[in-house]
């Protein structure tokens, strides 16, 4: 299943929920330019939904470490929502568990950014 | 692109038939289709004339599938590693490192042009990482 992504606002933070698979040619490049048009638009809290991401891969790895950097170099923040297991574990192994601000429920995250 | 998911699809269907459970196959399918990405991607670089080899056997002790492009191959000893603070932001180089992570043992062999990837998982009732 391709990516398939959702954005909604809750308290001036932007909720992109991300559907599916994040792969090299499935999702990457859409999550990319999702990230890069919320960022052009002025929007400086983005909190990533990635509760319905079924899969994941090092390309999928490699565009949530760019969606991070992207943001912070431009003065945005950009955190995580509800991993699934898969998603979790490979946070882990590769270290970018570091990386990100991570949360299990959204009005955690939410006031997170406040 | 498409032969790295029908490499991934044929690979879960191994590891499916020799009753792995659902992370294993996932461990399978994710290295499998990061070797057969690089193979595609780093070795072979999106020449069409360059083909990638693979081959998938259960061989009863162990599941072995082998991956090998046509590129001008690589020292998998000196790749940078991706734990390092200084490369942990940096968007790409951590397929290897999830492949040598994923599977059971993981040989590189050099063919003069090419590079063949060996992954190996142990059957059996204990992971017996080596």
């Amino acid at each position: 299943m391709a990516l398939v992504l959702t954005s909604r606002e809750v308290d001036g933070v932007t909720v992109l929920e991300l559907s599916g698979r994040i792969t090299l040619g499935e999702g990457s490049v859409q999550l990319r330019d999702a990230i890069r048009d919320l960022i052009a638009k002025g929007q400086r809290s983005i909190l990533l939904d990635l509760g319905e991401v079924t899969y994941i891969d090092s390309s999928g790895l490699g565009e949530l470490v760019s969606a991070y950097t992207t943001a912070r170099n431009q003065g945005a923040s950009l955190k995580l929502l509800k991993l699934t297991k898969k998603v979790h574990d490979l946070l882990q192994l590769t270290k970018l568990y570091t990386v990100f601000d991570i949360y299990d429920d959204e009005a955690s995250a939410i006031a997170s950014f406040k | 692109m498409e032969s790295v998911g029908e490499v991934e699809a044929a690979a879960d269907e191994l590891a499916t038939e020799a009753g792995l459970d659902e992370e294993q196959r996932f461990h399978i399918g994710m290295a499998v289709r990061e070797a057969a990405i690089n193979a595609v991607l780093h070795g072979n670089e999106y020449d069409p004339a360059r083909q990638i080899e693979v081959s998938l056997e259960n061989t009863g002790a162990d599941l072995v599938f082998t991956i090998a492009d046509q590129g001008s191959g690589f020292d998998p000893d000196h790749l940078p590693d991706p734990l390092a603070a200084e490369n942990l932001l940096r968007g790409t180089g951590r397929g290897i490192f999830l492949i040598r992570s994923l599977m059971d043992e993981v040989h590189f062999r050099q063919l003069h042009p090419g590079t063949e990837l060996t992954l190996i998982k142990h059957l059996g009732p204990k992971d017996e990482k080596s």
